[in-house]
């Protein structure tokens, strides 16, 4: 018999806002442990928690870009359980009533090739919610120690259906979802940093039925190829279960991506009774028709209806614009480019080149991260207009990128200082010309003789004189004069 | 000259330091020695830090001296039950699992205080974590009532009520989840008052139920508890369920409203099995009123019955999550013996909770579990509901509501600690009000033939304490009975 996998992802982003989800405490990546608390955080005796604001319109906005409903009125409920990265040792979070209902993520599967778009298709959302982020342990022989620094940290649950049917689905869904989110500057979305974390529901079937089978849920999924790699593992031990006859547990295993293996963490009568409540500290949250249109207002496009505009509106190609359009900062950088000049072939062509070359190869660990770059965007669109106006050749622009890049200096600078513009100055140039012809009887005669290929020996020629600074249109017209 | 001052009210007190007749060193210092002449019979005190106190009131003398004075309670001492943060302090809430928590960080109420010129002095004992009627489940000692040395101050801020009854301090800062201001206050023949819910900040108050406590006054005179209220009430953008509207003025607003006001009686405040000396006493209270010409009404709140089942589901639920973060990890006590984590958990709670505590965790854990939510938390708030809307009812008639505080007039140690639910039934007149979120006070009207206090509850309109207060005072004015000391 055939299995089919279905597979729900529960996604957990890190928020980007200043500060924590309850409290003014600050909080930024990489910080000395235990520096980013104060008493809120470190749940004291008598201090109470206060929303902020930020995330709640963040997640609002996220719910807006997926497509969420939002109620009118969201609450606050407290999940109890004892953990020591729990300074409460209850969680904030909403149970019932989170802030967006449904919702759905575009994903593009894989196309036939890297040319052709893959096909798209819409994943349901169940709902999408805001707690509080725990803290960090570390373990050590005989002790472990707390970092409270990510406690408290505005953290929003992105739950899907059950609506993914394969390892690759469920690595094009975090992707796109990804794309999305930092499009939006919701979240940077870094696993490695852990500002998206993913756990997954996986269950199998016989192929063609419709009933759900035991789901089991994986946890420490901590990268996008672990998510990839824990899923198939998991669907292939499902299977091989089926297969043997032995029953599927419902239970939560844990991914160990060293080994490439799940094993069981706890069974489903083991499971945590997290007697949720609401949270007697915190009011419920009313969300006026107002507050959703302002928070409306501030939306980006979403990266596939970018591509998809990008493809119909500029021409471009769909390997061009699969590079581009992922990239938020990368497509702003393009858009910020051609506000300036109005050539999207060529620019993109400069982006998805030249810029990302230079920036993969300057980069220490990976890429340089693009809003380290000297070159601006008004630069590359700079050096476009430069080719257009015969200032300098295509040729020549290949080198003048790399300086700006290293410099930081505009393009125009960069010509002038090295003395690269192409000579427009026909007099002289019809000098350079007339010499080549003296000097090269043979070309010439073939080229009288009708010989037309022989003129192009007479152009190099002209070329290598003048640096490649000459325009070759311009050379081409004053020796066909000459020689005519 | 000092010992004259042990029983004067904080107005009294003001006046004496506005004219200059005494300062607000003297009157600390004659703190200080009442509390070191009687703590040793009462108990009331967990922590005194007298140098500051002394520091804090030499600074209001400057103010005043230099015709700078923040407010009316300026110089004035103030306690504060175990339960209120203040920075650099102990704050115990008279628990082994915090008897080494310092707090980082003052209480918003002490903030207010501070800010009226007012003297924090002194931590005062309290039953562990509010819970309970007598201040018995302290883990550091009994408190015992100034009017009966055998006998309990009630609870759980009973070190507030026996401090201010033994003339140790006038006046004192306290909390009330079901009753621990009233009845406590009424036991010791003082004033006590519980504000309407949100009126003040609860951010630095250790929490019990987050959904039914307040901070409010205890005082020996009406008056003092408005003025109290005044200095340490408003809107606190650091507690969400903080009031953000305007409240009253309520020291200003006493001598304005002179009613006559409509009074109602809630005959279910009034059963059979009611002590007969308070019967007595709370009837010619309501007599008293009539003759002074109000407007006396009957009226019903039906769901009385249900509140102690629904209060002790909705504050042990709450309690049950609100202490989770005593775990023996970061400031509370680490049990010595214990090996891992959830050794540390079971032993440090096991070793830092006492019974009563441990008792409503796990009453609290299992109506809150799963599969019996619904039963017992969800349907608990509903009844919630209704006992709000009885009230909401009957002040459609009436400006305030007359009752008994306690059932009983204080009892003797040991007495109810083998039998919670008896214990649990010392609050039967106050808890509701809790759960309606209505204001009361409770205020002196009479002894026992044992010589015991008896105290007079007057339920207030949400956000009207200008009202509760007046009423009260009116009552006050014609009776005599605040006045009454007792020996020790």
């Amino acid at each position: 018999m055939e299995y089919e996998p279905v597979i729900g992802l529960e996604v957990h982003v890190q928020l980007k806002t200043n500060t924590k989800m309850f409290t003014r405490a600050p909080y930024h990546y990489g910080a000395e442990p235990n520096t980013l608390t104060d008493p809120v955080v470190l749940g004291m005796p008598g201090t109470l928690p206060v929303m902020n604001r930020k995330a709640i319109e963040m997640t609002i906005q996220a719910g807006l870009l997926l497509g969420c409903k939002i109620p009118e009125t969201c609450k606050w409920d407290r999940k109890n359980y004892f953990y020591p990265d729990m300074p409460k040792n209850y969680q904030i979070s909403q149970f019932d009533q989170p802030i967006c209902d449904g919702g759905e993520v575009e994903i593009e599967m894989l196309g036939p090739s890297r040319n052709v778009m893959g096909e798209h298709r819409n994943v349901k959302l169940t709902r999408i919610h805001l707690e509080e982020d725990v803290g960090k342990l570390t373990h050590f022989d005989s002790e472990s120690l707390v970092d409270y620094n990510r406690a408290g940290t505005p953290l929003i649950e992105i739950v899907s259906e059950p609506d993914l049917y394969s390892p690759e689905e469920a690595f094009a869904y975090l992707t796109a979802l990804r794309n999305c989110l930092v499009a939006a500057g919701i979240s940077e979305c870094d696993m490695e940093k852990g500002q998206m974390r993913c756990d997954a529901n996986v269950s199998i079937r016989p192929k063609g039925t419709t009933e759900l089978g035991t789901k089991v849920e994986i946890k420490n999924l901590n990268t996008i190829s672990g998510v990839r790699n824990g899923i198939a593992y998991e669907i292939q031990r499902q299977t091989l279960a089926m297969e043997n006859n032995q029953p599927i547990v419902q239970e939560t295993r844990r991914w160990n991506a060293d080994e490439g293996y799940t094993t069981s963490m706890r069974s489903k009568e083991m499971a945590h009774d997290y007697r949720y409540f609401p949270d007697p500290d915190l009011m419920p949250v009313k969300v006026s028709q107002d507050w959703l249109e302002q928070l409306a207002e501030d939306l980006p496009e979403l990266p596939f209806d970018m591509q998809r505009r990008y493809m119909r509106d500029y021409d471009l190609p769909y390997t061009i614009t699969s590079v581009l359009c992922p990239d938020a900062k990368l497509a702003a950088y393009f858009e910020n480019a051609l506000a300036v000049y109005e050539k999207p072939k060529q620019i993109a062509n400069f982006i998805t080149n030249d810029l990302l070359r230079e920036l993969s190869a300057a980069g220490e660990n990976g890429s340089l991260p693009l809003d380290q770059c000297k070159v601006r965007p008004e630069h590359v669109a700079e050096l476009v207009q430069l080719i257009d106006k015969g200032d300098i050749s295509s040729h020549i622009a290949k080198e003048v990128f790399p300086e700006m890049f290293s410099t930081g200096k505009g393009p125009s600078q960069i010509v002038d200082e090295k003395g690269l513009k192409q000579s427009t100055d026909t007099g002289e140039l019809e000098a350079t010309c007339q010499e080549i012809i003296n000097n090269n009887p043979k070309p010439v005669a073939e080229y009288k003789a009708g010989k037309e290929p022989a003129i192009n020996a007479l152009k190099g020629q002209v070329m290598k004189m003048t640096r490649g600074k000459a325009n070759p249109k311009i050379v081409d017209e004053i020796l066909r004069k000459l020689l005519a | 000259m000092s010992e004259d001052l042990y029983y004067k009210t904080a107005t009294e007190l003001r006046r004496l330091l506005e004219n200059r007749t005494i300062s607000a060193v003297e009157l600390v210092q004659s703190a200080i020695a009442r509390t070191k002449a009687t703590d040793d019979k009462v108990r009331a005190y967990l922590d005194t830090n007298e140098d500051e106190a002394i520091e804090l009131a030499r600074a209001s003398d400057e103010r005043r001296a230099n015709g700078k004075i923040l407010g009316p309670l300026d110089g004035i001492p103030v306690s504060i039950k175990d339960l209120i943060v203040e920075k650099g302090k102990l704050a115990r809430c008279s628990s082994r699992i915090l008897e080494n928590f310092v707090s980082p960080y003052d209480a918003t109420a002490i903030v207010n205080l501070r800010n009226s010129g007012a003297i924090p002095w002194g931590r005062v004992n309290m039953d562990e974590f509010a819970m309970g009627s007598s201040t018995e489940t302290s883990y550091f000692q009994k408190t015992a009532n100034p009017w009966d040395l055998e006998r309990i101050p009630g609870g759980s801020s009973g070190g507030s009520a026996a401090c201010v009854a033994a003339g140790q301090t006038v006046l004192s800062l306290g909390s009330d989840t079901g009753g621990s201001i009233r009845q406590p206050a009424a036991l010791c023949g003082v004033v006590g008052m519980k504000p309407t819910y949100g009126t003040v900040s609860r951010y630095g108050l250790i929490a019990f139920a987050s959904s039914l406590d307040q901070i409010g006054p205890f005082s020996r005179c009406v008056e003092d508890s408005a003025m109290l209220l005044d200095a340490i009430s408003g809107y606190d953008p650091l507690d969400s369920t903080s009031y953000s509207g305007d409240i009253p003025n309520c020291a200003q607003a006493i001598p304005e409203k002179k009613g006559p006001w409509k009074l109602g009686i809630p005959k279910e405040y009034f059963p059979d099995n009611l002590d007969p000396e308070i019967r007595t006493a709370v009837e010619a209270a309501v007599d008293n009123y009539r003759a002074r010409g109000c407007e006396i009404i009957e009226v019903e709140l039906p769901h009385t019955e249900l509140a102690i089942p629904v209060y002790y589901i909705i504050a042990t639920a709450e309690a049950s999550s609100n202490l989770s973060r005593y775990d023996g990890i970061r400031y509370t006590h680490r049990s010595e013996e214990s090996t891992d984590a959830l050794d540390i958990y079971f032993k440090s709670r096991g070793e830092g909770f006492g019974e009563e505590v441990k008792r409503r965790i796990c009453l609290g854990s299992f109506v809150l579990s799963s599969g019996y939510y619904d039963a017992y938390y969800l349907r608990a708030q509903k009844v919630r509901n209704l006992i709000r809307k009885d009230f909401q009812n009957a002040f459609k008639q009436v400006d305030a509501l007359l009752t008994p505080t306690s059932p009983t007039p204080a009892f003797k140690f040991g007495e109810r600690t083998e039998d919670p639910l008896t214990m649990y039934l010392s609050d039967i007149f106050t808890i509701n009000v809790n759960l309606a979120g209505f204001p009361a006070l409770s205020l002196p009207c009479g002894l026992t033939s044992g010589n015991l206090p008896i105290g007079l509850q007057v339920i207030g309109q949400p956000l009207k304490e200008d009202d509760l207060f007046a009423i009260a005072h009116s009552y006050e004015q014609a009776n005599d009975y605040w006045k009454l000391r007792p020996t020790l």
